[in-house]
Order: C-alpha cells, then sequence, then structure tokens
C-alpha cells in the first residue's frame, strides 16, 4: 500500500492536512461504524518554501452563505468567463479583472499544485506586531538577572518596527512608561484589586474623560499618543528599554520567612490585556508572561503566601481540596477570553521548581495560541534558548509567527463540521456546515487563532450527513476548504486557502478500500486529542475507558477472527501500529496524573493539542535510538529489552531527550577509556547520541529538557518510565534471560495489552 | 474716688446668656473651669490707686460692650465726652517691663512648692530642684483651692499647659536620661506613676509610698538604698528620677508597639505639582532649598547623621512616588492611579537615609521642576496624599512625619474630595459653627490612622482662594502637625518667608508616637485636653508627634477636697520615639500649694496661662455655639472672676472702684484681644479660612506664644540707639501711641509689620531704604529692608532677624506707610484699640467689665 502513504505524504507536503480516512464512507451509519470519526490534522500555516503568495483578492462564490473561494475544484466555463461553486454549486461571473482567463490563461488558483494557495490582500492599515512583556520581579537575584538578560537580548530580534511594553510585577503591578527621559516613570496598581478595563484604562491616563466643548473634536490622535507612552517601536526605545531592564530590582518588598513572596500575576495579567484591549484592539499582538513562581495574591491567586500551605497537586483536586483552583481558572478563563475576542495572544514562560500555577492559567495561552514553556529556572539553556526560538525565523527571514487568525471550514454539503482541538476559540459562526453533534470546540465552523505558526496544528472533525438511503454517486467526491486569514508577521493581511477532496466509498462493497485508506498515525493523534479535550472535563478513568472502548471496537470492525479465539485475531498492516499507539497513549502523561503535577499535565496537554502529527506522534510514543560498536545506530523498540549494557540509548518524547549509557558503557567512560587515543572509537560512540541530539535540540521548539544519565542513574527513571515494561521484577525470573533491564513497576507490558485486546475484540459477548 | 455714674445709666448689656453655664462643647469649660484667685490683703489692687476718675470720664452709655461686634445692635452713642487718659488703666508693657526688672536675668530654682514663676516675657534660667520647669509646664495658679466649692466660687480655671519638649535654652542642662534596666521604669503598683522626686521611703528604704495613690510598693532589691538621718534615700542627688522635676526613662521593649522596638522615623516630603504650584515656581523652590535643608535633619547630640530616612511624593490628580534607592543611577518613578484605595507602590528605595542616597534625591529634585513644567492639571486629590503617608509608615513599620505642599481645594474625584461651603450668610448666625467643623468622614478617619500610625501631618498651603482650611486642617491638627498659609504666594515676595517656616518646621527636634498621660495626686484630676492631640478614650492624649513648640493645656477638677499641708502633685509622662528611633519616657513632676484662702489663690495665678486657657476653651466652644455665645461667657467670666475677687479678696472700697487682683491686672486687655480676634470676631470681611487656620494654631500653642498673639509687641524704632545693644522697650498696642514723624516695628508671632509714620525724617528713611523720602518707596521695598551699611539699617535688620530666629514661626515683614492701605492690616492688631472688625477698645472693654462686675456685687 505504498500508494497511499506517498499519497497522505504528498498532501501532507502540500496542503498540510492528515485525513484519519482518506476515503470517505458514503453515509451516516457507516461512517459511524468505522469508529474513528472522518477527521482531519490541519496545518494552517504549514510552511511551504515553494508557494510564493498571489497578490491579489481571492474570488469568492457570491452566494451570501457560502463564499468559497475558487479552487482547483471549481468547474469553469472559459467560454461564458463563468465557475460554479462546488460546494453550493451557485454559478458565479467572474470578476471583469479575469477577463482574460482561457483553457491555456489559468490563474494560479485554478491550478491543480495550488490546492493550497495564499493570497495577499490589502485591506486597512497595517498594524505593527505588538509585544508586551509582563515580568515577575519575585526571582532569586540569578534567575532575574539570566531574565533580564534574555530579555534584552530579545529586543534585538523583535522587528525594529514592533511596539513593545513592559510591565513588572511582584507584590505591586507595574506599567513602565518607555518615552521618558531621566526619570523612568511607571503606573502602579496594587495586586490585589480587580480592575475593570475601563479602570485600568483611567487609571494609565489613556481615556480623557470628554471635556465639555471638546466633544466632536476627533481624539483619536491624541489617544494612540497618549498609549504610546506604553507601547512603543522598538527602534524608538531599545536602549531605554535596554536600561530599564537592566536597573529592574528585585521585587523590594521583604518576604517573611515561611512566606512566599506575593505575587500579583492575576493583576498584572488583567492590567495587560486592559491595556491592549483598549489601545490596540483587534491588532496582533503577544502579551509575553515570564513566572517564577504561583500568584499568591489578588484575583487569580493559586496559593496562598503560607509556605506551609503546599500548592495543589492532584491529589488535592481530586479530594476537592483545591481552595482557589475554581476561582482562579473562572478569572483566567475571563481574562483569555477577552484576550481571544481582541486577537492578542498570552505566551507564558514560567520557570520555577515548583508549580507556578499553570493549571489555573494555561486556558490563557490554549485559548489565545499562546506558548508555555516550562522549566527550572531562568537561567538554564533550557528557557534561554526556546524563548530565541521564539523568534526565529523563516527563509524569508519573516518570523515564524503570524496572528489575529481565523479558519473557517467549507464542506461540500455531505458533512458538516463537528468541532476543531487545538489553540483556537469558537467564533460562534452557524452556517449550513455546521453539525449540531460537537466534538471537540464545536458549533461553529470559523475559529479565531489569535497567535498562530507553522507547526500550529487543529485537529478537525466531520461528520457524514449524507443519508444511508440516499447514497453517493459512485465516483463523487467530497470536499473540504479551509480558509485561513491572518496578519502575517511583516504585518500584511493574508489569506490561505485550502482546497481538498476525497472519494466516496461505500462502505459495504468497498470496506477494503477503506481500510487500506486508513491514516493510523493521524488517527491515533485525532482520538488523542479527543481524548484529552474529554480529559479536560472527565475524570481519568472514565476517559481511559472510552478510548479502549473505541480500541476495541476498531479491532472488532477491522480484525481478522475466528469468533472467541483470540489466537486467530489479525490486524491489516494498515492498522497494525494503532493499538501499540494507544497503549503508549493510555501511560502517557496526556491521560496519567501520576507523577505528574497538575501544572505538568497542563503543560504536556497544551503541547500535544497543538503540534503537528509527527510531532505528536513522538509525544505518544517516544522515540528509541540504540547505539553500539555492533553496528550504525538504529532505532529499537521502545521496550525495556532495548536496554542493554553495552548500548547507548537516545530516547526523544519531545519533551525530553534522554541519553541513556548502559552499565558497561557508563564503567568504560567512568574509567575514561574516551581520553586514550588508543579508543577513539569509543569515544566516537559517546560523541554519536551527543551529535543527534544536538540537532533535535537545535530544532525543537520548546527546547527538550535535555538528560544525560546513566545505568543506575536517577535520571534514568526518564526512559524507564516510557519504555513498555516487558520486563518487570514480576515476570523477570520468568524470562531467565540476561536481556534487557526490568523495570520496577505493576504496569502491564503491551503483550498484555494486546493479549487483553485480542480477547475483547473476539468475544461475542462483547 | 467717686465710680462712674456707669451703674446708674441704662446699661442693658446683653442677657448673660452664658453666664452659668458651660461652653457645651465636647470639653465643658464651665464655671468650675474659670476659677479666680485674688492678691494678698496687702496687695494694693492695682488699679484705683492709679486712676481715681477712672469711671467718670467715660464716654458716654455705653450700649452694652457686645454691641461693638457686629451682629449685635449698637454702635456709638453721643459724640465721645472727656477722654479717660489712657495711661491710667493697667498696661501691659509696664507689667511686662516690671517682671523683667524684678526678675530678669536670675535663676529660678524649682525647689519650693507651688512658686509662680517668672512671666514668659521675661529671660530667666531655670534650675531643677525637685519640679518640671515652667518652660514644660505652667499653670494657671499655682496655688490650688482647697475645695470644688472654692474653685467654683471664684471660677478661675485650674489648668496647666504642657509643652514636654519645650526648647531649653544653652545654659540650662537638657534632661537626664534614667535606665532602669530591663524590667522597665519602677512604677507605683496601683496608679502607674513613675518613680520621682515625690515618692516617699520608708521602712528603712524598703519600702515607698506613692504620693499619687498613697499605695504602699516594694522596692526592688536592684533599687534599694539606704535612708539618710532626714529618711532620704543617700543616693538622692545621684538620681535624677529622685531629684529633678524633669528627666527620661529608657523604655523597654513592653512600651514599643508589637513589642518590636521601633524602626527610626522617616519624612516624606509631598509635593503638589498641578498647574498653580508650578506656575507660582514653589515647586521648584522647595526642590532647590530641600537640597540643602536635607543636610539639617533634626538628629540625636553627638551623632553623626541623622537617622531620619526621606521619601518624595509628588501628587496632582495622581500620585507619583520615587524610588531613590542609593544603588539606581537615576531615581525611578511610580505612578498611583487607585487613589480611591491609595497604597505605597514600595519599599525599599522609597524611604532610604539621606546621606547614601544624595546623589539620586539631587538628581530627583532636580528633575521635579522639570518633569512638570508643562502641566495643566489643575485639580487636586489630598486625602489619599495623607492616606499613602500612612501607608508608607505602615509598611516601613516606622513613624514619621509629612510634609505636604498643597495649593488648592482638592475637588478630584477622591476620598476627601471638597466643595466650597464657604457662606458668608453664616456669619454671626447659629449655623457658624459649621464654618469651623471640619467635613466629616474621609478626614475623621485619616486621622484617626494618622495617629496609630504616628504619621505627622504638617500642611504648607498656598492658596489663591477658599480652600476649606477647616478640613484640610483636621488631620495636622489632631496629629500635631502643624499648617501653615501663605495666600496668593509669590516667590519673590513670600517665598523666603516660607523657607523659613520650613527651615524652622524641619529642624524642630520632636518626639514621635507619643502617648501622654497626665496623673495626678488624690483629690482632683485631669479632666479636659486642648492641643494638635487625639483623644481616643479620656485619659490617654495620643499625638502622632510632638514638638518643641507643641503644647497641650490640660484642665483639672476636683475630685475631693485638697490639703493644704500635703498640697497637690502631677506627673505628666510621655511615651515617645526619638528621632534615632528609640523609645523613651519623658516625665515631667510639678508640685503645687493648696489654699483654702482665695485671696490666696489670687495671689498665685498667672495671666498668660489663664488666656492661653480661656483662648483654646473659647477656640473648642465656637465648633459647637454661637460666637456671640462664646463672647458672652468670656465676658461673664471675667466679670465673675474679678468681682469674685472684689468681694471676697479686696479691701472695702467704693463700689464705683474698680479693683483688680494684682496678678490679673491685665487680664481685661487680654481677653479682650481674645474677643477680637478673627475666630470670635464675627465679621464677613474676614476670611473663613483665616479664621480657621487662626483658630487651629491656638489651639496648639504654649504661653509665650498665645501670649505674643494677644498682645503683639509695638516697638518704637525711630530713637533707637543705633549703637547700643537694647531693644527698645515696647509701646501699648495702641494707635496713640503711634506718632507721625516716628518708626515701629510690630510683631504677634505670626506677621510683622515696620511702620513708617507720614512725617518719618527723611534721614530714617534713607539710611533703612536707601531712597530720600516716603514717596520715593516702591512696592518692591515693601517686603525687605535692603542690606545698608549703616548703624541704623544695620540695627533694625539684627532686631528683626532677631525676632525671626526666636520665634516659633516665621514672620512676613510687611513695610506699611500711615495711611496706605495695608496700614488696615497693622492696625488689626492694635489691641488695645477698637478693632476694625467689630471689638470694643480696651477703654470700654474694661467700662463695661466694671459695671458687669458691679451688677454681680448687688
Amino acid at each position: 500500500m505504498s500508494t497511499y502513504q506517498e499519497f497522505i505524504q504528498q498532501n501532507e507536503d502540500r496542503d498540510g492536512v492528515r485525513f484519519s480516512w482518506n476515503l470517505w464512507p458514503s453515509s451516516r451509519l457507516e461512517a459511524t461504524r468505522l469508529v474513528v470519526p472522518v477527521s482531519c490534522l490541519f496545518t494552517p500555516l504549514k510552511e511551504r518554501p515553494n508557494l510564493p503568495p498571489v497578490q491579489y483578492e481571492p474570488v469568492m462564490c457570491s452566494r451570501a452563505n457560502c463564499k468559497a473561494v475558487l479552487n482547483p475544484l471549481c468547474q469553469v466555463d472559459f467560454k461564458a468567463k463563468i465557475w460554479a461553486c462546488n460546494f453550493c454549486f451557485q454559478r458565479n461571473p467572474f470578476p471583469p479583472s479575469y477577463a482574460g482567463i482561457s483553457e491555456v490563461n489559468q490563474p494560479a488558483e485554478l491550478m491543480p499544485q495550488f490546492s493550497t494557495i495564499e493570497y495577499i490582500v490589502q485591506r486597512g492599515p497595517t498594524a505593527p506586531l505588538i509585544f508586551l512583556y509582563v515580568v515577575d520581579t519575585c526571582l532569586e537575584e540569578e534567575d532575574l538577572q539570566a531574565l533580564k538578560e534574555s530579555l534584552q537580548m530579545s529586543l534585538s530580534l523583535l522587528p525594529p518596527n514592533a511596539l513593545v511594553g513592559l510591565i513588572t510585577f511582584g507584590r505591586m503591578v507595574q506599567v513602565h512608561e518607555l518615552t521618558c527621559e531621566g526619570i523612568a516613570k511607571s503606573y502602579v496598581f496594587r495586586g490585589t484589586k480587580d480592575l475593570s478595563s475601563k479602570q485600568i484604562q483611567e487609571m494609565l491616563g489613556l481615556t480623557k474623560p470628554a471635556a465639555p466643548g471638546q466633544q466632536g473634536r476627533p481624539v483619536a490622535p491624541q489617544e494612540a499618543a497618549a498609549s504610546c507612552r506604553f507601547l512603543q517601536p522598538v527602534h524608538r526605545v531599545d536602549m531605554n528599554l535596554t536600561d530599564l531592564l537592566g536597573e529592574l530590582q528585585r521585587d523590594p518588598w521583604p518576604v517573611p520567612q515561611g512566606k512566599r513572596p506575593l505575587r500579583s500575576t492575576g493583576v498584572a495579567l488583567s492590567v495587560a490585556v486592559g491595556l491592549l484591549e483598549g489601545a490596540f484592539p483587534n491588532t496582533g499582538a503577544r502579551v509575553m508572561l515570564f513566572i517564577g513562581g504561583p500568584p499568591t495574591q489578588g484575583p487569580g491567586m493559586v496559593v496562598g503566601d503560607e509556605l506551609k500551605t503546599p500548592i495543589r497537586s492532584w491529589h488535592d483536586i481530586q479530594k476537592d481540596n483545591a481552595r482557589h483552583l475554581k476561582k482562579a481558572t473562572k478569572y483566567y478563563e475571563a481574562l483569555a477570553n477577552r484576550s481571544a475576542v481582541n486577537g492578542h495572544s498570552v505566551d507564558i514562560y514560567a520557570c520555577a521548581l515548583d508549580q507556578t500555577g499553570l493549571l489555573e492559567m494555561k486556558c490563557l495561552s490554549n485559548l489565545t495560541g499562546g506558548h508555555i514553556v516550562m522549566g527550572d529556572s531562568f537561567n538554564t539553556s533550557l528557557f534561554k534558548q526556546t524563548f530565541q526560538r521564539v523568534f526565529s525565523k523563516d527563509y524569508n527571514g519573516d518570523f515564524r509567527m503570524a496572528f489575529g487568525g481565523n479558519l473557517e471550514v467549507k464542506t461540500s454539503r455531505e458533512l458538516k463540521v463537528c468541532g476543531a482541538i487545538g489553540p483556537c476559540v469558537s467564533l460562534h459562526s452557524k452556517g449550513p456546515s455546521v453539525s449540531e453533534n460537537e466534538m471537540g470546540i464545536g458549533g461553529t465552523n470559523q475559529w479565531k487563532l489569535c497567535s498562530l505558526d507553522p507547526s500550529t496544528t487543529l485537529g478537525v472533525y466531520f461528520e457524514v450527513v449524507n443519508q444511508h438511503n440516499a447514497p453517493v454517486p459512485q465516483g463523487g467526491r467530497g470536499a473540504i476548504q479551509f480558509v485561513t486569514q491572518y496578519q502575517h508577521s511583516n504585518t500584511q493581511r493574508r489569506i490561505r486557502v485550502t482546497t481538498i477532496a476525497r472519494n466516496w466509498a461505500d462502505a459495504q462493497s468497498q470496506i477494503q478500500h477503506i481500510e487500506s485508506s486508513f491514516d493510523q498515525e493521524a488517527a491515533a493523534v485525532l482520538m488523542a486529542r479527543l481524548g484529552v479535550f474529554r480529559a479536560e472535563s472527565e475524570e481519568g478513568p472514565d476517559v481511559l475507558r472510552w478510548l479502549d472502548r473505541q480500541l476495541i471496537r476498531l479491532c472488532q470492525k477491522f480484525g481478522q477472527f475466528n469468533k472467541d479465539d483470540p489466537t486467530s485475531f489479525r490486524l491489516s498492516e494498515s492498522l497494525s501500529l494503532y493499538p501499540q499507539f494507544m497503549f503508549h497513549l493510555r501511560r502517557s502523561p496526556f491521560l496519567q496524573v501520576f507523577n505528574n503535577s497538575p501544572d505538568e499535565s497542563s503543560y504536556y496537554r497544551h503541547h500535544f493539542v497543538r503540534q503537528d502529527l509527527t510531532q505528536s506522534l513522538i509525544m505518544i510514543q517516544p522515540i528509541l535510538y540504540s547505539y553500539s560498536f555492533h553496528g550504525p545506530p538504529e532505532p529499537v523498540l521502545l521496550d525495556s529489552s532495548s536496554i542493554l549494557p553495552d548500548r547507548i540509548l537516545l530516547m526523544d518524547t519531545f519533551f525530553q531527550l534522554v541519553i541513556y549509557h548502559g552499565e558497561t558503557i557508563a564503567q568504560w567512560r567512568k574509567a575514561g577509556y574516551q581520553e586514550m587515543p588508543e579508543y577513539e572509537n569509543f569515544k566516537q560512540l559517546l560523541q554519536a547520541p551527543l551529535d543527534d541530539a544536538q540537532e533535535i535540540l537545535q530544532t525543537r521548539f520548546p527546547m527538550p529538557r535535555y538528560i544525560d544519565t546513566e545505568h543506575g542513574g536517577s535520571q534514568a527513571r526518564f526512559l524507564l518510565s516510557k519504555v513498555n515494561p516487558s520486563q518487570t521484577h514480576n515476570n523477570l525470573y520468568a524470562w531467565g534471560q540476561e536481556t534487557g533491564a526490568p523495570i520496577l513497576t505493576d504496569d502491564v507490558s503491551l503483550q498484555v495489552f494486546m493479549d487483553h485486546l485480542k480477547k475483547l475484540a473476539v468475544s461475542s459477548s462483547a | 474716688m467717686a465710680g462712674p455714674p456707669m451703674g446708674g445709666q441704662s446699661m442693658t448689656g446683653p442677657p448673660m446668656a452664658g453666664m452659668n453655664r458651660p461652653f457645651p462643647g465636647p470639653p465643658p469649660s464651665g464655671q468650675g473651669a474659670f476659677q479666680q484667685h485674688g492678691t494678698g490683703p496687702t496687695a494694693p489692687s492695682g488699679y484705683p490707686q492709679q486712676s481715681g476718675q477712672f469711671g467718670g470720664l467715660m464716654s458716654g452709655p455705653q450700649p452694652g460692650m457686645p454691641g461693638a461686634f457686629p451682629g449685635s445692635p449698637g454702635g456709638l452713642a453721643g459724640p465721645p465726652q472727656k477722654k479717660l487718659d489712657p495711661d491710667s488703666i493697667p498696661s501691659t508693657t509696664q507689667v511686662i517691663e516690671d517682671d523683667k526688672a524684678r526678675l530678669g536675668g536670675q535663676v529660678f530654682s524649682t525647689n519650693i512648692r507651688g512658686q509662680v514663676p517668672p512671666l514668659v516675657t521675661t529671660d530667666f534660667t531655670v534650675q531643677d530642684q525637685g519640679n518640671a520647669s515652667p518652660r514644660f509646664i505652667r499653670c494657671t495658679t499655682y496655688s490650688l483651692p482647697c475645695t470644688a466649692e472654692l474653685a467654683k466660687q471664684c471660677q478661675v480655671p485650674l489648668a496647666s499647659i504642657i509643652k514636654p519638649f519645650a526648647k531649653l535654652p544653652k545654659n540650662e542642662t537638657p534632661l537626664y536620661v534614667v535606665n532602669h534596666g530591663e524590667t522597665g521604669p519602677i512604677r507605683c503598683n496601683r496608679c502607674k506613676a513613675y518613680m520621682c522626686p515625690y515618692m516617699q521611703f520608708i521602712d528603712g528604704g524598703r519600702r515607698y509610698q506613692c504620693s499619687f495613690c498613697n499605695c504602699v510598693n516594694e522596692v526592688p532589691v536592684f533599687y534599694f538604698q539606704h535612708l539618710d538621718h532626714m529618711g532620704r534615700r543617700v543616693d538622692f542627688y545621684e538620681r535624677p528620677e529622685l531629684s529633678l522635676g524633669s528627666y527620661e526613662f529608657v523604655a523597654t521593649l513592653d512600651y514599643c508597639k508589637n513589642n518590636k522596638p521601633p524602626n527610626p522615623p522617616a519624612y516624606i516630603f509631598m509635593i503638589d505639582v498641578s498647574y498653580t504650584n508650578i506656575k507660582s515656581g514653589l515647586v521648584k523652590l522647595v526642590c532647590d532649598e530641600l537640597k540643602t535643608l536635607l543636610e539639617k535633619l533634626p538628629r540625636e547630640d553627638g551623632a553623626e547623621a541623622s537617622a531620619i530616612k526621606v521619601g518624595f511624593v509628588t501628587y496632582n490628580k495622581v500620585l507619583h512616588f520615587y524610588n531613590v534607592k542609593s544603588a539606581l543611577a537615576q531615581p525611578q518613578m511610580m505612578v498611583v492611579s487607585d487613589i480611591a484605595e491609595m497604597f505605597v507602590p514600595l519599599l525599599d528605595g522609597f524611604l532610604v537615609n539621606y546621606q547614601d542616597s544624595r546623589a539620586v534625591i539631587y538628581n530627583l529634585l532636580d528633575q521635579i521642576p522639570d518633569m512638570f513644567a508643562d502641566t495643566n492639571e489643575s485639580e487636586t486629590v489630598f486625602a489619599p496624599v495623607i492616606q499613602a503617608g500612612v501607608e508608607a509608615f505602615k509598611a516601613a513599620e516606622c513613624s514619621g512625619k509629612l510634609f505636604i505642599f498643597h495649593s488648592s481645594m482638592p475637588t478630584a474625584e477622591a476620598p476627601g474630595k471638597l466643595k466650597n461651603r464657604d457662606d458668608k450668610k453664616l456669619v454671626n448666625t447659629d449655623k457658624e459653627k459649621t464654618l469651623f467643623q471640619p467635613q466629616k468622614g474621609v478626614y475623621e478617619q485619616l486621622s484617626k490612622d494618622c495617629v496609630a500610625q504616628g504619621c505627622c501631618v504638617d500642611l504648607f498651603l498656598f492658596p489663591s482662594q477658599y480652600l476649606d482650611l477647616a478640613s484640610m486642617a483636621d488631620v495636622p491638627s489632631h496629629t500635631g502637625g502643624s499648617v501653615y498659609k501663605y495666600n496668593n504666594f509669590q516667590v519673590a515676595t513670600d517665598g523666603e518667608h516660607f523657607l523659613r517656616d520650613l527651615r524652622k518646621d524641619l529642624q524642630k527636634s520632636l518626639g514621635f508616637d507619643a502617648v501622654m498621660r497626665v496623673r495626678t495626686s488624690t483629690g482632683f484630676r485631669a479632666t479636659d485636653f486642648f492641643g494638635a492631640i487625639y483623644m481616643n478614650n479620656t485619659t490617654d492624649v495620643e499625638m502622632a508627634a510632638v514638638d518643641c513648640d507643641k503644647a497641650v493645656t490640660v484642665e483639672f477638677k476636683h475630685d475631693d477636697a485638697l490639703s493644704e499641708e500635703l498640697g497637690a502633685f502631677m506627673q505628666c509622662a510621655l511615651l515617645y520615639t526619638t528621632i534615632s528611633g528609640q523609645r523613651r519616657l519623658r516625665i515631667h513632676n510639678l508640685s503645687l500649694n493648696c489654699t483654702s484662702q482665695l485671696s490666696e489663690m489670687y495671689k498665685c495665678c498667672e495671666t498668660d496661662s489663664l488666656i492661653n486657657f480661656f483662648a483654646k476653651s473659647a477656640y473648642r466652644a465656637i465648633l459647637n455655639q454661637p460666637v456671640k455665645n462664646v463672647r458672652d461667657i468670656l465676658v461673664n467670666q471675667t466679670a465673675h472672676m474679678l468681682a469674685c475677687y472684689r468681694k471676697n479678696c479686696a479691701s472695702p472700697s467704693a463700689a464705683s472702684q474698680l479693683i483688680l487682683p494684682d496678678s490679673m491686672k491685665v487680664f481685661p486687655v487680654y481677653m479682650n484681644s481674645l474677643m477680637k480676634t478673627a475666630p470670635l470676631v464675627g465679621s464677613t470681611e474676614l476670611s473663613t479660612d483665616d479664621r480657621a487656620h487662626q483658630r487651629l494654631s491656638v489651639m496648639a500653642m504654649g504661653v509665650e506664644d498665645s501670649q505674643l498673639q494677644l498682645y503683639p509687641r509695638l516697638i518704637p524704632l525711630h530713637d533707637v540707639d543705633a549703637s547700643g545693644e537694647a531693644v527698645p522697650a515696647p509701646v501699648r498696642c495702641s494707635e496713640e501711641r503711634l506718632s507721625d514723624s516716628g518708626l515701629f516695628l510690630l510683631e504677634n508671632g505670626h506677621a510683622i509689620f515696620l511702620w513708617l509714620g507720614q512725617a518719618s525724617p527723611p534721614d530714617l528713611i534713607q539710611s533703612l531704604f536707601n531712597v530720600p523720602s516716603l514717596a520715593h518707596l516702591q512696592q518692591e521695598h515693601m517686603f525687605t529692608l535692603p542690606e545698608l551699611d549703616n548703624p541704623l539699617s544695620k540695627k533694625v535688620r539684627g532686631i528683626i532677624s532677631e525676632l525671626l530666629e526666636k520665634r516659633p514661626n516665621s514672620m512676613k515683614l510687611q513695610i506699611v506707610r500711615q495711611r496706605d492701605k495695608p496700614e488696615m492690616l497693622f492696625r488689626q492688631l492694635l489691641v488695645e484699640d477698637k478693632g476694625l472688625h467689630g471689638g470694643a477698645s480696651y477703654m470700654d472693654f474694661l467700662c463695661y467689665v466694671h459695671r458687669e462686675i458691679r451688677q454681680l456685687l448687688t
């Protein structure tokens, strides 16, 4: 079936789309029987070096509730200069500018290779990008110093015309004025008082009370000037701001023994959101929040300042013992929604050894497309490089970030949109293609993506609505159009249109075809996203049960077996890896909270629901490479049997990069053989995984935690907790072999899992 | 000695409304308070001897003295008849000069109980020998009537005016500090009085009897000492607390807030940078001055630098705090616009040591005037400014003082917002009191907060119109602060005057976060307190700060009979924090005589103290009742005190004769002057703010200041001996004493005038002003004397600068020519004359009082 794989790959490369099914079942009933819904992972801004944008407006269907964009699937009457919309079948005349088209002179959007096309449109004035730093000053001196340096460095990375602002907070919240000469000036807010956006703007002097006699006079320029005190073009204030950051002191309020510093994160964010909301609504803006601990006072407080009261754990939450959880979450959700409405995104850079309240604050980034970065300290390369990478540029020298995105999904009439899962918010746009059946963020066919980058990927779920008794004519195709409007980092407004089509297939007669069109990788990620989405609101075990159920049903549907005979169970190649993905997904931190703090869970889930397929798969099932003298490096099974004394292992879990030296290798290394000229090959062996790791480290965002460990090292747990525990203390002697390393766990191994799966799948009573 | 035919005439004085009831103000200062006492039987009853034909020459029927005040019916009746010789009525200047001649330059030892000290106007040296110096405590009488009946009969108020931090001249020893170790000062177990010279050691020194409550206490082992043959402890002279009237104890942690030693206090300078202050140049003036002034913050004797920390705030509608941490290259400004709930945006770096942060502070003070140079913000807030100060002290856990430089009524939307309620129609009505009452609510609470935190507020006002001073000064007047007011401030004419005030104020020695308690021996007790104080209960006088010029007037009442033999004791204990942040107890002890003879009591009265008490009680009374009632009460009580003397102490004489006790010879002139002061003279021509200001400033005055305020000094300069040391003797405050060819200096502690007679000799004018004649004087000459190198100029300038140096406040020099318009201001201070805004002349008043006395006697 290499053809399908090629097809899938080609589609992904060209359109940034991976569908769970590449042949669509032609009726609603059959579609539900397939267990995995018709759905896709869509990367709206997938980097396409070979896709030059066109400099004109897209041509749109004239039907008011359709407005689909002219695409290669449309039927065109070159003589009559008319095109038929492939979604609503409306016949539209071409605009006058298309007068010259003919079969040999087609505009790009009609050429099949331009199923994805990008338009640059001129709409309204272009606004510069806005970066608002919100900096926690309750940090250790070292951390603050490192952070200050990173921030100073970042100024040189920003586009020169971008507006930049600075808010610092500790016990108080300070909004810094950037234009003043001589004295550094800032506006201060109490960290405990919840202020409305209007109050904030008044206090910052951004709203001029309408003076009598002045009414009717345009105040816009004045207002802009006023807000400019806080948000200034980088090129104008970088000296000032560098000095300002340099002078930044730790929060000057003393912290008594046994207390946490008072950190007004909630108010700081509210001020940041309020400031942008008033001054720059609907403009691309990034609020970048840097925190070194949890919010301890005011609205959005996550934990009290008493050190003896620890921050909530999963245990507390399950026992309903997390006092501030609900209130804080509600507070940040309200902020996130306000921010999202205005198209501003919020990044959270949390560096602390303990939790910082990401669980409560995650919605800020999740809803607005902001980044979450979690580290131990700002003084680590993990943070420094990750932060630097936020400002990385693409092959055109443009920032890999876009703002104010709006994704609209149009479907041909046999399909409806159930929802999307990703860093987006619903725009509540009702239309004919919106299904009543919600999956993820549903009830709409338009979503707002306040900030997105080339890897931002949404899971989009569809529903086949065609009734069983009204089958789609053979050879018919269903079509989906993704229209993504966004502000490019060079401030241009752009529209990227991706139109795809798939064949309908009759599930009864063509089940083999459908089965072979299954993209098990995409399906695994899409199902995982559904699971993670559920896990946010449901109890962990319920989600696992649901996943298991789906898996069993899928196996029953597509497995080949004799009833009640587990040994006879077989899965075709296109499904063969799927159960294994599910096995690892069940054990992953996205669904298991054991051994993870609530913050960590939030962090992992945050990244899981926005990364593209490749990265998502790594997250579900980490990759393990083995290095030895026996041959070139090779990928090995993520299994305890791969842990051998004379191997070096490199595991990539997306969040961590673990280099594990087997027992013998570790001994050799300790003995210093690599220093001896005659053991040059050993040195090279040691070096090989480091080089490979370096390659990953350099490209991945956020930068993974880099762990160099060895047999028996405490950090080895990162590896041991991921591998399939095929050998544990329970079955070690039963195996009676010396290969691999036993894992001290009671978790079931893949083998046991599979055995159970087979048993259940073939069971006639299930 | 035929009495004047006054009584026989239609003397329909106003009904003596207030006569028999006290001021129904919060502190009832009724008759019990107003008491009397007389000269000894042998004393020449002063006055009659001097003026035989006193009354006969009175101008016709006086239509009742109060008629002289606006709002009361009356006026001049008939043409003035033959004039009474003004020299014949008792002269204040004469009394002062006599006392100077008798006691000036001498040593006053405080070893005798109930000893009457020299007058406040006399220079003398005090030697503390067991009673507090009169600089610290003065009394209305030094011989208390033994019983409440007696006190009621004479109506002479029994009161002490305590100035706990009075400045001592260089030749007097500063107070000793006593340390009783970890257990703290030794105190009576029952009444908690502190160890003092009045404690009686008995039982071979093992026990002592408290002279205040008679409780017998054990002497702690470490404090034991044998007694000598007199029953005195052997270490009597080694221990200040046994041999001196005033001394200090080191306070232990029990005496500190939260049992933590206090931090050194802080001064915060809060500058209104609204349009008015910027335009007038005030902001620049203050900023420039602070640079040098901050070097002179008060410090402990011998300390290298002041421990006081400083902080800076500017404000208009919002507040700007400054971070002036020494580590910074330049100051940082933090704007707080949340005026509804004020808070301090920073701690570390806001209150700093001036020495450490000098460079940053200089930088800041240089920048402030420029930063706001283009402001057009004219609205200000006020209460949040004080609130900010309190919060700052709270955060820093210290006490301190706010220096607020404010221009206008706070009308911006904020707590404590004020509105114009200046209604001249209320003057002379029952509602006049509302003009003096502060607006309720915010400021009340603020005072409470300030006192609780030890935050004293000094207010410098630069108004160009009404700003509701009564409300704005509410906090300063409850926190031991001062209010300074510069109407229509201009740097050229008022700048130096203001800076002198600022310098004096900033350098004053003072104590912070103070609580004062006055304990008395059995038989009488302190019942009422007047001053820039806050009272949470009836006994503890709380003061956020108390400086060397603030005095508390304490009124006493009888509980029981007093014994002539034992006398009466009082102990004023003041717990406070020093300028370096130490907790101390300052103790002043005073013993008084008790007598059952009214004549003895009258002999030991002190007019200056009496008038201080009357001024304060009257000024408080006008908060609660019409000004007219208060004036009536004052007159009646004056008459009553004097009538009682006449009846009980004076040798029999014709009823028409006015007989005054020697110690109260000049009491009527002070009383008359008091009634003519702005607060008590209901006149629509006076600014409401000025009246409120004067009312409040008198409330905190000591005896020296109130004396000078009510009887200004008028010094003739035209025939001054320019080469000599002496300052010419003052003359009586009356127009009659002026001469067209004369040059007079007039000062009352708040204003100073140089009056130039119409016919001033040109050579004098030449020497002083370097212009040929009066007519050549220009406007710019009216506020300062040029520095000329001739003896007269030097002498006059010398006299003026000496006065300026001596007075607690700066005085603005005003040069007025006879018959020029500004002369009005000058004439207002001639207290023996008829008041410009109402009020009788001394002569008329005396006649009126006399008539009252006669009515009382019949």
